[in-house]
């Protein structure tokens, strides 16, 4: 399914200490671009997902100390998402996020753009959370449906944690 | 705790430290994990360290590979938007030029 022949890879990381998770990709594009593409909200809406899922934009002010409310939908079913950007710099935006599903969370989201030189830009990602439980069920969220035995366990346990 | 866990075995101490909460509170919770089976706790003298089932450890490995892979098709189809961008621009000379003078 990829487009150009040569996709750069996701690496991903779960913090063992914090509960963070970051992500690192690259792109071809100069950081200009890439802050454009993540500011813009049409072109945001176009490629945000998940897989599938149609993204409105419902309320959409990229700057610091505005907001953004978007909702997601497939076959009649519909996933809400907003937060604030905290701050929206030349190579940075800091900007919470939470899922309408879940309002007592959130996650701070940390997107830096690291320019790499000859239109390349590496994105560094980061979502802090407020638990690992929270963490973890964020990571498990999304999974397939039918889920085995094992997930059904630990879904038990994290409802007993909590 | 069970993404620490997945690290290396840990004591109960080791565990409660990163976190504000009371050993007494982590051994509750890793009585839960023993009864549910995910976690076992090792009976040798003081240190008793707990560790993760490998059935767990899978899980979380899982979880983090299927969130990757979620990641790698979000910014896959935000290379076609960026490709757009790019011939969109072309004709104008609006590209950052701060690498491409030297050659």
């Amino acid at each position: 399914m990829n487009v150009t022949s040569n996709s750069y890879q996701v690496s991903i990381e779960a913090d063992p200490t914090l509960p963070i998770i970051r992500i690192t990709r690259d792109f071809d594009a100069t950081p200009a671009q890439l802050m454009r593409a993540h500011t813009d909200p049409e072109l945001f809406a176009r490629w945000v997902g998940p897989n599938g899922m149609e993204t409105k934009i419902v309320d959409w002010d990229a700057t610091t100390g505005g907001r953004w409310r978007y909702v997601a939908g497939r076959d009649g079913e519909e996933y809400g998402f907003h937060g604030c950007f905290h701050e929206v710099g030349q190579d940075r935006i800091v900007q919470t996020f939470t899922f309408d599903g879940q309002p007592d969370g959130v996650a701070l989201e940390t997107l830096q753009f690291e320019d790499l030189g000859d239109g390349r830009t590496r994105l560094h990602a980061q979502s802090l959370v407020d638990s690992f439980e929270g963490r973890d069920q964020w990571l498990a969220s999304g999974m397939e449906t039918g889920v085995d035995e094992g997930y059904a366990k630990l879904d038990a346990l994290l409802a007993a944690l909590r | 705790m069970v993404a620490r866990l997945a690290v290396g075995d840990a004591t109960v101490g080791e565990l409660a430290h990163p976190y504000d909460v009371s050993v007494q509170a982590v051994s509750k919770h890793i009585k839960v994990l023993i009864d549910a089976g995910l976690v076992s706790q090792s009976k040798d003298a003081q240190r008793r360290p707990c560790h993760l089932e490998a059935e767990v450890f899978d899980l979380m490995t899982k979880w983090i590979e299927r969130y990757r892979q979620q990641a790698q098709e979000r910014y896959d189809r935000l290379d076609v938007v960026l490709a757009e961008m790019r011939s969109d621009e072309q004709p104008t000379h609006r590209r950052n030029r701060q690498q491409g003078a030297a050659s």
